[in-house]
């Protein structure tokens, strides 16, 4: 069973439609029991960090996520919550991994526009949620802020500088793309977590 | 009932929408934008529902626009699955929509679709579907709705939409160059170098193709091919 987290912060309905055309089991929820029953986690995020970081903490689930050992996937805000800290609201996030998310720059001249919007390619990809997934894939992005890249990071993206398209440690899972928005190549990312 | 407008009046039925979203999206278009143009003026029961319909197919970004005037009705279109909605007539008579929808779920939510024809050499904003002129001028009031939040200009050239004689691609490039955010250029694709023109020498980030595809002359893919031998990086589907 997959729980999809409902935390008042995340364009749910899509990722639960992406979770129906791939036949997987899923709830929607914001509840711990379940949250901490389920196999696999996701957790979905569009809008602004600190409302969205403290709509999880209202909910007691900062420290639920941290806690769990199946297969986390924050997805967009979702996860930059996962990394240390966000400029956005200057919030403090749930540090599970160990960079922080800051504001991309525009520049005009080279045609570098925020938010970062729209199919951009994804290098250096490594570990289970790429597998069968070529270098240089295309992936759909929408965002402002950006991790920065760091140990953790298991595939970069390039929008003015390079940023983690993706982040990895142990059981948890992030990915700044809409892999629920990525045709064909984004439905392989989330088989792939499905099957981790 | 999908409708393609010429210069937005005498509509036409092209198809059913949830049967062409599906149809672009596997042939490996980039983004869905359905705009309900009658929406302003008729009622729209189902249009909510048939939102829903197209999401539940598609795996690639949804727009959704059409008589969006309140925070509210924006938030049924993102519980029915929408992506991003656009806003257009309703910000122009409210032009603080666009603060409380991005207020509210971000930027990356909200498009704001812009209407403008030249009137006495000057590109002004057009409301409506075209049928009122305002007082706005199409650079000052680009650069308003950035300020306000929009995530993404939709840009509609009444001059050139249903014309298939190709974009404005001077106007385009000079609000390209003016903006941090990025432009989607919209209305009059009548060939592939149209669309090749207004990515290259119009700076537009992104082109929204609709009469090119509706009628079955071009297919997405085949577009693709034609971009990517001008040298226009694009993404392209992959076999997985």
């Amino acid at each position: 069973m997959v729980a999809v987290i409902d935390y008042d912060a995340g364009n749910i309905r899509s990722v639960v439609n992406a979770l129906g055309r791939l036949g997987a089991e899923y709830v929607v929820t914001s509840d711990t029991r379940t949250i901490l029953s389920s196999d696999r986690i996701i957790m979905p995020g569009v809008g602004e960090a600190r409302c969205a970081m403290e709509s999880l903490k209202e909910r007691g689930l900062d420290n639920v996520v941290r806690s769990l050992e199946c297969p986390v996937l924050g997805i967009c805000v979702g996860m930059q919550l996962m990394c240390s800290c966000s400029e956005e609201g200057n919030v403090d996030c749930l540090g599970i991994f160990d960079t922080e998310v800051r504001l991309l720059k525009a520049d005009r001249p080279s045609g570098v526009k925020v938010p970062h919007t729209g199919w951009n390619s994804v290098t250096g990809l490594e570990g289970p949620l790429f597998q069968g997934i070529g270098d240089g894939t295309y992936m759909y992005f929408v965002h402002s802020y950006a991790a920065g890249l760091c140990a953790e990071t298991v595939a970069r993206c390039e929008n003015g500088i390079q940023f983690s398209a993706a982040l990895s440690k142990g059981n948890f899972y992030g990915v700044q793309f809409h892999p629920e928005k990525s045709g064909p190549a984004g439905e392989r990312l989330l088989r792939n977590f499905l099957l981790i | 009932m999908t409708v393609k407008g010429v210069h937005f009046q005498g509509l036409e039925v092209v198809g059913d929408p949830v049967a062409l979203g599906a149809r672009y999206a596997s042939e490996g278009a980039d983004e869905l934008v359905y705009l309900d143009i009658s929406a302003t003026e008729e009622g729209r029961a189902t249009f909510t529902d048939l939102v829903s319909r197209i999401a539940e197919r598609i795996n690639i970004p949804f727009t959704v626009g059409g008589g969006i005037s309140s925070a509210d009705g924006a938030a049924r279109l993102l519980e029915a699955g929408a992506d991003k909605i656009s806003v257009n007539s309703a910000a122009v008579a409210d032009p603080s929509l666009i603060d409380r929808i991005a207020g509210r779920y971000g930027s990356q939510f909200i498009v704001a679709a812009i209407d403008a024809k030249v009137v006495d050499g000057v590109w002004r904003v057009v409301t409506c579907g075209g049928k009122c002129i305002t007082d706005r001028e199409l650079f000052s009031w680009a650069r308003e709705v950035q300020d306000r939040g929009a995530g993404e200009v939709l840009f509609t050239s009444m001059d050139n939409d249903g014309t298939r004689k190709g974009y404005p691609c001077d106007v385009m490039a000079e609000l390209s160059d003016q903006l941090d955010i990025p432009l989607i250029a919209s209305g009059g694709a009548g060939s592939a170098q149209d669309v090749i023109d207004v990515l290259t020498a119009g700076k537009a980030d992104a082109a929204l193709v609709a009469s090119l595809f509706h009628y079955g002359e071009f297919t997405v893919s085949r577009l693709k091919d034609c971009l990517v031998k001008a040298g226009i990086n694009v993404a392209r589907n992959v076999e997985l």
